[in-house]
């Protein structure tokens, strides 16, 4: 239901930004998604509330280009996306080198869909367990 | 060349409760770089909402902020109900209005005593959170629950307001504006706090807006930007004039921050005056399609964006959380370079800064 999407290659995200921005939109937010083999890569900006969306597929052993010389805002949420995602971001203004917002020893790439959800594993009782002759 | 230092301001320290470092270079006294390190809250939220059901993560999205939690339940809500094309009931956009504006005036006076604290006024801070206990009275009365409502829910809202207690809330808004302007006098008439605030941390108009910058931070610098007027909810309904200052600096926040009081008790009127009778919710069936919505509304600090994307099944593909804390960090930087040592913590203060929302 996204509306103003345009779909375009790795190569043409800096010549679409800059023309964003030069047409007065003011840079939102980034969103990516795993979708397996490629990362789905969304750039949203907004010009009086009006949202535009740019759609980048971004295969798992590609780089994505920083638009942080673009929009100084977009750094932050290149280093987040690096370190939830995996996603590898060449020529960020400033690299956290994977620990913005992940600590030293958390679950690398957390986002990504092949590593498992993380918090309480429950874990299924068995009938020893139950009557209580087994502590666990 | 003076000697260079850098400053870890924080994790802990006494303006802000919430742990975020700043790395500050200086020269002197002066900064002349700022960078923020952040990490000590990550809950990974994100993930646990792809593992929960649909429903569930509306608890969970209204516990990623423990200040304006509802305005966080509101938006998922609204992108969901985007999402399955539900028609929510006009009385309940209207309670959704009301408790949203309740909790933008319990957020501004909790960050304006905050700011009071930082620059020495104890006195001024406890009596602006005296003014707000009076605000969590009235989401007690009309939710049961002080901070985390829990009254949102996906095609309307679990409670209404009786006419009662409409009597009630109006009498203690009566109440609480008649305190605002001795209070408000003070803060931004008073000569020790003007010298605190006028020309510090200046974010100029055309920064604001390359930077991001969202919500009264933003207005202060004269960026015409209040997610309210896109109508959403009720907010069509409800004729209201957007505060704006031009100067940029932190006094020029507070003054924002001050009328939008204002603003909000004269919203929360009108929705209790013009909401109509009906239902308060619409029972909802199914799970969210394959599709994609970026729901936003316009939060205390700002523009928050939930991106929300179904994949037909009960759990959700992704839920990506963009807070406005998040999008004011560039800002607080640009502020903070140039700026004294003995000023960051006003600066930072005046982006009114929610970690736990931003790290979620």
């Amino acid at each position: 239901m996204l509306e103003n999407v345009s779909v375009i290659s790795i190569d043409h995200i800096h010549e679409q930004v800059w023309l964003l921005k030069q047409d007065g939109y003011r840079f939102v937010t980034m969103t990516c998604c795993d979708e397996g083999e490629a990362h789905d890569v969304l750039y949203h900006f907004d010009k009086n509330y009006g949202l535009k969306h740019l759609r980048v597929k971004v295969p798992k052993n590609t780089a994505l280009p920083s638009i942080s010389g673009i929009y100084f805002a977009a750094l932050l949420v290149e280093n987040e996306m690096k370190d939830l995602l995996g996603v590898a971001v060449n020529g960020m203004l400033i690299d956290f080198q994977g620990h913005f917002i992940l600590a030293e020893g958390a679950p690398k790439t957390p986002l990504n869909k092949s590593v498992p959800g993380i918090g309480i594993q429950i874990q299924e009782k068995t009938p020893a367990a139950a009557e209580g002759t087994v502590k666990s | 060349m003076n000697r260079r230092s850098t400053i870890p301001f924080g994790p802990q320290h006494p303006v802000l409760p919430e742990p975020i470092q700043l790395h500050l270079v200086m020269e002197d006294e002066k900064i002349i770089q700022a960078l923020p390190a952040i990490g000590y809250i990550h809950r990974g939220l994100e993930k646990i909402a792809e593992k929960k059901d649909y429903v569930q993560d509306i608890y969970l999205a209204e516990r990623i902020c423990g200040i304006c939690s509802f305005m966080h339940s509101q938006n998922y809500c609204q992108g969901i109900e985007e999402l399955m094309k539900i028609q929510v009931p006009d009385r309940a956009k209207y309670l959704r209005v009301v408790w949203a504006e309740i909790h933008r005036i319990h957020s501004h006076l909790l960050i304006l005593g905050l700011l009071a604290d930082a620059f020495g006024f104890e006195n001024l801070f406890m009596r602006l959170w005296k003014v707000r206990e009076q605000v969590l009275n009235i989401m007690e009365k009309t939710t049961g629950n002080r901070i985390i409502l829990g009254v949102c829910a996906i095609g309307g809202v679990k409670r209404d307001i009786t006419p009662d207690l409409v009597e009630d809330i109006l009498r203690e808004l009566d109440s609480l504006e008649k305190q605002l302007p001795e209070l408000c006098d003070t803060l931004l008439k008073d000569y020790s706090v003007k010298q605190r605030l006028v020309g510090v941390g200046v974010l100029p108009k055309d920064k604001a807006y390359e930077l991001g910058a969202v919500g009264p931070v933003a207005r202060a610098s004269g960026v015409h930007m209040d997610l309210r007027e896109r109508g959403y909810a009720a907010y069509g309904d409800l004729d209201f004039k957007i505060t704006m200052e031009e100067a940029g600096d932190c006094y020029a926040r507070t003054v924002v921050r001050v009328k939008e009081l204002y603003t909000s008790l004269d919203l929360v009127r009108k929705a209790l005056k013009r909401m109509p009778q009906g239902p308060i919710s619409v029972p909802v069936k199914g799970s969210p399609p394959a599709d994609e919505v970026l729901a936003r509304i316009e939060q205390p600090r700002g523009e928050l964006n939930f991106y929300i994307r179904g994949n037909g099944t009960r759990n959700l593909e992704r839920f990506r959380v963009r807070t406005p804390t998040f999008a004011n960090l560039p800002a607080l930087l640009h502020q903070l370079t140039g700026c004294e040592l003995a000023d960051v913590p006003v600066i930072a203060i005046c982006i009114d800064p929610c970690i736990s929302c931003t790290e979620r």
